[in-house]
């Protein structure tokens, strides 16, 4: 299982998640259901720590992520030690949680780019997709501060059921607040989308008009870029998830645990914590991070499969969330044995009228005291 | 290409070289470009001070070597085609 050290890359890409608090209460979050048991654990230093380890190793890009990032004390902080390390700085965040003050502060402190989550172009739609009524105002403000304060502005729209119909006036408000980019994400159903994925999933038909409403501005305006994150649930071979299994990114979540990808921990693995190991030992050496590296973990019909240097065997999160078994192929695929899993959830999904849970602690408590007495019988 | 405008690198992207790489990278949101050894001579003199014209005379010196005047200009009109570069207005 274990691969020759020298054929391991360090990682380019580090996402620190620096609370999984957020005042937002978005349905699709990808966040795990038992949130609420983690933990702040991370201090300002132990946050330099893994940023000094992880530079050392040749990493460049740094993303502050959340929960939202913006309600850690210490991110004006973060984000200058990343800057002085050279690091190019991403924050992705929701503009709600600090004063509108933190902008100049931040761009001062060496901030590059701004990913800024946008719901909807209206108040009532926003409101309703992040539980919170001064959400879509804040939002206004925060995308404005950046742009009068020359930070990249990227506006990231993650599209459900909720927010398809509006493309077209999604597109229109990114550009009129002077978006550098938009990425219109149509989410992957990890976390709470996946619990509320009979309440989220749009059609094939609603799929196709929002496709085709991106690709009509793309053709004839060329002011800001537009990206299309195509939902794998219509595809029938799955993403490359991550580039690979410890190719590319490291997660580092609040409580100090190393990931491969955001949603790692939920598999049946365990994940090192960089307050007890290095970065670089924790990449090159932890058995979590080398256990899906190369292929020799693939069961047919992976194993023997031509595209597997292309995507990987797909998303193991995925795999483990629909198919109980994380070496299984990425059920996405039409060649997987568990493919209907994937095609009776959409079936099942549009024909229902349930009404999504929203991503707050005590639903999160629920769920996990739910988990315990199921477990207890 | 205006020969005579200083050029710089655009503030959205970030150039730096990077030791375990042996090269110039240029990073921007969520991706990094590695830059030939000529394209990385390039960009470095995009630093505000210097034109094309500049960076021509600049590079033509250091490696004696006059052909690479239209490879230089090539590849500027290109970095300003994918917005890495921009003139530099004082």
């Amino acid at each position: 299982m274990k691969l020759e050290k020298k054929t391991i890359k360090p990682p380019l890409w580090i996402l620190l998640e620096l609370t999984h608090k957020c005042p937002l209460e978005c349905t699709y979050c990808y966040n795990q259901l038992d949130f609420a048991n983690t933990k702040d654990m991370m201090s300002k230093e132990d946050w330099f720590k893994v940023m000094e380890e992880a530079r050392a190793m040749g990493a460049v890009q740094l993303g502050i992520s959340g929960g939202e990032p913006l309600l850690n004390k210490d991110l004006l902080e973060i984000v200058k030690k990343a800057n002085d390390l050279k690091f190019y700085t991403n924050l992705i965040t929701s503009g709600v949680g600090a004063d509108i003050s933190i902008v100049p502060k931040l761009k001062e402190a060496g901030l590059k780019t701004v990913q800024l989550g946008i719901q909807s172009p209206d108040e009532h739609t926003t409101t309703l997709i992040t539980n919170n009524k001064t959400a879509f105002n804040d939002k206004m403000a925060f995308a404005k501060a950046c742009k009068d304060n020359d930070l990249q502005l990227i506006i990231n729209t993650c599209i459900t059921r909720q927010n398809i119909h509006q493309i077209g006036e999604i597109i229109e408000m990114a550009e009129k607040l002077g978006a550098n980019y938009l990425e219109i994400a149509n989410i992957q159903y990890y976390g709470w989308a996946l619990e509320n994925i009979n309440a989220l999933l749009p059609t094939r038909a609603q799929l196709d008009e929002a496709k085709a409403i991106t690709n009509h501005y793309r053709e004839n305006r060329k002011d800001m870029k537009v990206f299309f994150v195509v939902p794998d649930y219509f595809a029938t071979r799955p993403k490359a998830c991550m580039n690979g299994w410890g190719s590319t990114f490291l997660t580092i979540n609040p409580d100090g645990v190393a990931l491969p990808c955001n949603t790692a921990n939920t598999l049946p693995l365990t994940f090192p914590n960089v307050k007890e190991h290095s970065v670089e030992a924790i990449w090159n050496d932890s058995e979590a991070f080398n256990y899906f590296r190369g292929d020799s973990w693939m069961r047919e019909p992976c194993r023997t499969c031509d595209e597997k240097e292309k995507d990987f065997g797909g998303c193991r999160c995925q795999a483990y969330a629909l198919t109980k078994d994380m070496h299984a192929a990425d059920p996405v695929c039409d060649k997987s044995s568990f493919h209907h899993v994937v095609t009776d959830k959409v079936e099942e999904s549009l024909s229902s009228s349930q009404e999504p849970i929203y991503r707050n602690k005590i639903n999160s408590m629920n769920i996990i005291a739910g988990r315990l007495a199921k477990s207890c019988k | 290409m205006q020969r005579e405008k200083f050029l710089v690198v655009n503030n959205h992207f970030q150039l730096q070289y990077e030791e375990k790489q042996s090269c110039y990278v240029l990073l921007y949101p969520e991706g990094m470009v590695q830059l030939s050894f000529s394209a990385g001579e390039i960009m470095n003199l995009c630093d505000g001070t210097k034109s094309c014209d500049d960076i021509i005379t600049a590079l033509t010196e250091k490696f004696s070597d006059e052909s690479i005047e239209n490879d230089i200009v090539e590849f500027l009109d290109e970095a300003m085609n994918r917005d890495w570069i921009i003139y530099h207005e004082a």
